[in-house]
This record gives structure tokens, sequence and C-alpha cells, in this order.
């Protein structure tokens, strides 16, 4: 009886700390005062009912961290965007071209690119996620050395992409010939790993909105990638963010740009699939 | 890398006699002249030192900047536009370089 009581007791505690921690809810996502974002939606048909609505990582933040991204004066993450602009612009490479030389602006050309990738590419069989896309044209367009996967200044061009695509709806293509990739990365996302046997559902799925530990589990939704993590100061690739979990569940990670990850990466925004494109964003 | 990119926020329109909120920010360096290199060398100044900022040729804000400012400077300030006109801001670089960018704003 006792035990029972104590139980209630501490589900009691816990429920007002959750309430606490997620006061921020309701709150509307509006950047520049200007571009309104969907933070919370219904979950797409493919999820079969394992979240009735789907939240941005926003939405579990902090008003304060919250606030960071509603301002591109404040938000950090806008000077690697400043960075990647003049890398657009400067010629690379053996064949004299910029990115600017075949796209243009960035604002005109990469219009909804962000929200559709990783996506299947026909000429090369394979699904690709922006950074293999970036890399493909450093080396076949430009002639130029291809950038590491998880380079700043492969994360940085990934942030300039994503810029004209925020607020646009994450719509990644699940069907048709990248289903496999897509359940190949189903199959990870369900698969425990490491020496504490988790999988990712363990904690966004199954624990979202809890804290483990001193950390308020989000939903893992990836619409704000890349995003500058006040943890470490830079911005964060969602391999990266990946690798980090991963690692934390004290397992032998997959590398940064491996197939595995790539095929989680669309598993993973296709959870999102309805949640408008942040990137970049800011998270603790 | 990017040094000398301006960023301004200015809003489109304002009522006359408004006071309105200008934020300006330019990615530099802003190196001292304070620290060395790996060799022991000192690394030469190169900071922007001075800012300002006009409205239809008036000077609305004049800064003199220090070599302690850090890395992308910011400012932010209040000005009360009396008419429609134009924005002018201006960094100047220690190595002579002139930053300039403008903005439209229209009171109705």
């Amino acid at each position: 009886m006792k035990d029972a009581l104590r139980g209630v007791l501490a589900g009691v505690a816990l429920s007002a700390l959750a309430s606490g921690a997620t006061a921020q809810e309701d709150a509307k996502l509006i950047v520049n005062g200007e571009i309104e974002m969907v933070t919370t939606t219904t979950a797409p048909e493919h999820l079969e009912g394992a979240f009735r609505e789907i939240r941005s990582g926003w939405t579990f933040r902090t008003p304060e961290t919250q606030a960071l991204q509603m301002d591109d004066f404040e938000n950090p993450a806008m000077i690697a965007v400043d960075r990647a602009q003049v890398v657009w612009d400067a010629v690379d490479g053996t064949e004299g071209n910029s990115c600017s030389s075949c796209h243009g602006t960035v604002d005109e050309s990469m219009a909804g690119v962000r929200a559709v990738y990783p996506k299947w590419n026909e000429d090369a069989g394979e699904v690709r996620t922006l950074e293999m896309q970036i890399n493909d044209c450093r080396e076949n367009r430009m002639g130029a050395e291809p950038w590491d996967y998880g380079s700043t200044g492969m994360i940085d061009m990934t942030a300039l992409i994503s810029i004209p695509s925020r607020g646009m709806p994450v719509n990644v293509a699940i069907d048709g010939p990248a289903q496999s990739t897509w359940e190949k990365g189903k199959e990870i996302y369900y698969t425990r790993f490491g020496q504490l046997e988790l999988a990712c559902a363990n904690c966004h799925e199954d624990n979202y909105d809890n804290l483990i530990r001193a950390d308020h589990l989000s939903m893992g939704m990836t619409n704000g990638f890349p995003v500058y993590r006040l943890r470490n100061t830079r911005l964060n690739s969602t391999h990266q963010r990946f690798r980090g979990c991963i690692r934390d569940t004290r397992a032998e990670t997959f590398a940064v740009g491996s197939p595995e990850f790539v095929a989680l990466e669309l598993y993973v925004a296709s959870r999102g699939n309805g949640l408008s494109v942040e990137a970049p964003s800011v998270r603790n | 890398m990017a040094d000398g990119k301006p960023r301004v926020r200015v809003p489109k329109t304002a009522s006359a006699g408004e006071q309105i909120t200008i934020k300006t920010l330019i990615s530099h360096k802003m190196e001292s002249g304070q620290r060395k290199d790996g060799d022991g060398n000192p690394i030469p100044r190169q900071i922007i030192n001075r800012f300002t900022a006009e409205f239809n040729g008036e000077v609305v804000i004049d800064v003199t900047m220090e070599p302690a400012i850090s890395t992308n400077p910011y400012f932010e300030f209040d000005a009360v536009v009396p008419e429609s006109g134009e924005f002018v801001f201006t960094w100047y670089d220690d190595n002579g370089d002139v930053y300039t960018t403008s903005s439209p704003i229209t009171v109705s």
C-alpha cells in the first residue's frame, strides 16, 4: 500500500515536471516576423499510429532557445550562411565554375530543395543526401576536390541551401525506387544498438517529452537540420547527430556519410513529413 | 572568409515620427593586433574602425570602434523617421575597404 502510494506521488511529481518543461508547447514559431512555421501537425500515415501528431524539436526547447531561432540576427547559424554565400559565388576547381555559374542565385534555384532531400537520383541509381549532391557537383561539374562529408564547409553549404526552403513542408518521397532504402532506414530506427540496447524509437517514440537525465527528449525530427547546437556552438549535420545518439547507446556507430546513415536520414526525414523546414535551426 | 558581408534590418514601412529599431551585423574577424601566430609573430591589427548610418544624407549614428570589440560586430539602435527615404550604412575597415549597404523605408 505504502509503495503504491509512493508510486502515485512519484507519478504526480513527474507529470508536474513534464508539464513545466513543455509550457511552451503552444508557442508559435514565426521567423523574422515573416515566415510562419508549422511546428505541430498530423502524423504521416506510414507511422501507423505511432504518433497522433508530430512536433518539431523547437517545441521541446526553452523559451530562450526558441527565441534565438525567431530572429536571424539572434540565430548564430546565420554566420555560417554568410560564409557559404561567399563560397557559392567563388570559382573552384578546373572547370572554372562556381555554384552560381550553373544555379544562379540560391533564393531562386534552391527553393524547395531542402524539403525533398534525401531524394532518389535516377542517374546514380541511389538515394542521395544534399551533401552527396553537393559533392557530385563539385567533382563532376566544377572539377574540384570533394568536401569531407561532415566538414564545416559542407555543413555551411547545406545551411545556405536550406534558407529558401524555410517554411515549406518537409515532403520526402518514400515510395518508388526510394522504398528499399527507406525500409532499410526504418529497420535501423527500430533496431536496438549498443550496450544499453536502445533503438532510436525507445527514446524518440516511446519516451518523447520525458527527461533522460537532464535532457528533454524530442521526437527526433530532422526538419531543423543542420542545427546550431548551443552545447558545441557550431552547426551540426543530421549524420553527426545520429552518430552522437548511437554513441550514447555505447555502440560502435556507423560513419558519417555511410549508406546506413543515408537510409536512416531518409526514414527519419519521412517521419517529419508535414513539418516546416526550419534549417538552420537552434537547439541545445 | 566572409569578411565584410553586412546584414541590416530596417522596417519597410513606418508612420511619420515613429521610432523604429534598426539592427545591423557585419561578419568580420576583428583581429585586435594583440595576438600572435604559431611562430610568435604578432598578427597585424585589422578591425572595422568606424561605422556610420545616414538617412537621406543626414548622419544618424557615427561610431568609432576599438580593438576590444569582438568578431562580427552587431549594432542595434533606434531612429525616428520624418519622411520616406533611404538609410545608408557604411563600415570602414583598417585595410581601407569600405563596405556599404542601403535600405529604403516608406513613411505613410
